[in-house]
């Protein structure tokens, strides 16, 4: 192996055992950020060493051992007084000079609760969202600040700044490292799905030919989900979000034409979908309901895309049950959107006057003046309906709200498609 | 990344040999463990070249050989289908793999997906096409999902 070689392989050790080595710190020395710190330290010595020694057995063990006899340097180093720091450095030479057998058993036991505590931690409501989502995949994700900065198309200083305050504000406040219990765990597990789910939009809404950094966030979304579905299996909801994106990246091949146009799902060339990925969509969403229970928002979401999975051609999609679960998730998290949507689920169930109905409900909803999506929905449904000069305006009307070239024009063609044949 | 990785046969896996209780105990978890890493998209056990096919197209002409084949060397015996991010973190998980085994020859390829496989630098132009559309479609995709 060459040196470069060799070096490489350290890299991906390292990401592979970044997120357990930090989260097992943490727990130790109470603070996020002096735990990647410690990491990074951990690092140092694995680049100066293990090209000699070669990688060892238990690489994780060994990083870990290397870290605390880092941090109880820096600590006496920094000849701390306060009492707190004293414990904890006599806490951590006391656990170092214990027998390395009995550390690898510990680390196994602790390993998985860690991982999850750190997640929480990183996912905490008292960061802002932007925060918990660099700081996720900063130290959950193992990507660099570069990465992370061009997958969302943002300055590397903003996510540097982003991730620095993130940690400060954890030790400011004093942010327990720990799992939340009771009634505070489906809210703070809320938070940690909502993360996990936005950095999957995030590269989800990528478009094909650019930076690869992009369909990487959707591969990292997806791992960060499967792994907390093996931590906390008993959760419903993260299986629900599991074979949401499962099922939605099932569609990532199929979801742009060759010009960068972006294509609806009932116009995909379902023979681009990955089956592979829909089969384990499916296989979550059966372990989501086989927990039971009342479903979740994820786990209904999921629901709805694997209607759309399940069936070979787009004519053969069950609209009426997808109105039905449409109508339960309106009644979780009611919202003038999912609304919409349920209207275009009961057209495509019960005909384009039955949705058309819904929809003018809506259409009186300050919160959806806006939305280009509206007109459009309201324009197909009136031009089905054959009411062509209503349709025409409504295309206009859509046309003019939309910010995105290729939508527009499609948009305007189907406006011109309302005109009367000459 | 997608990285397909096949374990080769041997006189063992070819003779339909079953494992040890030891190694399904230690092979278990193994598996346990990579899952929990979420970098194992599929993976699955082949039964010997005794009850496998080769189907050949040579000269206009079809050939439907019945196995055993005897390059052993040449054939698959397992497969797993790695979601990683490189393929470092893939020979890595190999290795271990591997080690639970004892022995083994284990063969690596990257799954052909075109996009991975050209890093676009972006013209100012086609950034700020793509900036849009990637709004527009984050617009679209925000929860509940949209059609798209």
């Amino acid at each position: 192996m060459t040196a470069t070689d060799t070096h490489r392989a350290i890299e991906a050790v390292f990401r592979i055992e970044q997120a357990r080595l930090i989260a097992g710190l943490a727990r130790m020395v109470r603070d996020v950020g002096l735990a990647e710190e410690l990491a990074q330290d951990a690092l140092v010595v694995a680049l100066e060493q293990w090209p000699r020694s070669g990688i060892p057995d238990r690489p994780g063990a060994w990083l870990m051992a290397a870290a605390r006899n880092r941090a109880i340097d820096r600590l006496r180093r920094a000849r701390l007084v306060e009492r707190k720091h004293q414990e904890l450095g006599r806490e951590l030479e006391a656990d170092a000079a214990a027998a390395a057998p009995d550390l690898d058993a510990a680390l196994d036991d602790d390993i998985g609760d860690d991982l999850l505590r750190l997640m929480f931690t990183a996912c905490h409501p008292v960061l802002t969202m932007e925060a918990r989502v660099a700081l996720t995949l900063r130290l959950l994700g193992g990507l660099t600040t570069e990465e992370i900065a061009r997958g969302f198309l943002l300055p590397e200083a903003t996510i540097a700044q982003r991730i620095v305050r993130a940690k400060r504000t954890l030790a400011e406040k004093r942010v327990p490292f720990e799992v939340p219990r009771g009634e505070a765990l489906a809210e703070r597990l809320g938070s940690v799905l909502g993360v996990i789910y936005l950095v999957f939009n995030e590269g989800y809404a990528a478009t094909v030919g650019e930076n690869w950094v992009r369909p990487q966030l959707c591969e990292e979304a997806l791992r960060l989900g499967r792994i907390l579905a093996e931590l906390a299996p008993a959760q419903p909801e993260v299986h629900g979000l599991v074979a949401l994106m499962e099922i939605q990246a099932s569609r990532l091949k199929a979801r742009v034409g060759p010009g960068g146009e972006p294509i609806l799902l009932l116009d995909q060339d379902r023979g681009r979908w990955d089956r592979l990925l829909i089969r384990r969509g499916l296989a979550a969403l059966e372990r989501a309901l086989a927990l039971g229970g009342p479903p979740g928002p994820y786990l209904l979401q999921a629901e709805i895309a694997a209607c759309h999975a399940r069936a070979p051609r787009a004519a053969d999609t069950d609209w009426a049950r997808i109105a039905a679960l449409y109508a339960a998730l309106a009644r979780l998290s009611p919202s003038p959107v999912v609304e919409l949507n349920r209207a275009v689920a009961v057209a495509m169930a019960e005909g384009p006057a039955a949705g058309l109905a819904l929809v003018d409900a809506l259409v009186q909803q300050p919160a959806l003046r806006g939305y280009h999506l509206l007109p459009g929905v309201r324009g197909d449904l009136l031009f089905k309906l054959g009411r062509l000069e209503e349709a025409r305006a409504e295309f206009e009307r859509a046309a003019a709200l939309s910010r995105n070239e290729p939508e527009r024009r499609l948009l305007l063609q189907r406006a011109d498609a309302c005109r009367p044949a000459r | 990344m997608r990285i397909l990785g096949m374990l080769k046969a041997d006189a063992d896996t070819e003779a339909g040999k079953p494992p040890s209780k030891d190694l399904i105990e230690r092979m278990g978890a193994f598996i346990e463990e990579v899952t929990k890493a979420g970098v194992i998209v599929a993976t699955d056990g082949l039964h010997p070249s005794s009850r496998g096919k080769r189907v050949r197209l040579a000269d206009g002409k079809f050939t439907v050989i019945d196995g055993p084949f005897t390059e052993s060397k040449e054939l698959v015996a397992s497969y797993a289908l790695f979601q990683v991010k490189t393929m470092d973190e893939a020979v890595h998980w190999t290795k271990r793999f591997l080690e639970v085994l004892g022995r083994g020859e284990c063969e690596l390829r990257p799954i052909f997906e075109a996009e991975h496989f050209s890093p676009e630098v972006l013209t100012p132009a086609e950034r700020a096409r793509e900036e849009a559309t990637r709004r527009a479609m984050k617009r679209d995709a925000e929860p509940p999902p949209t059609r798209r």
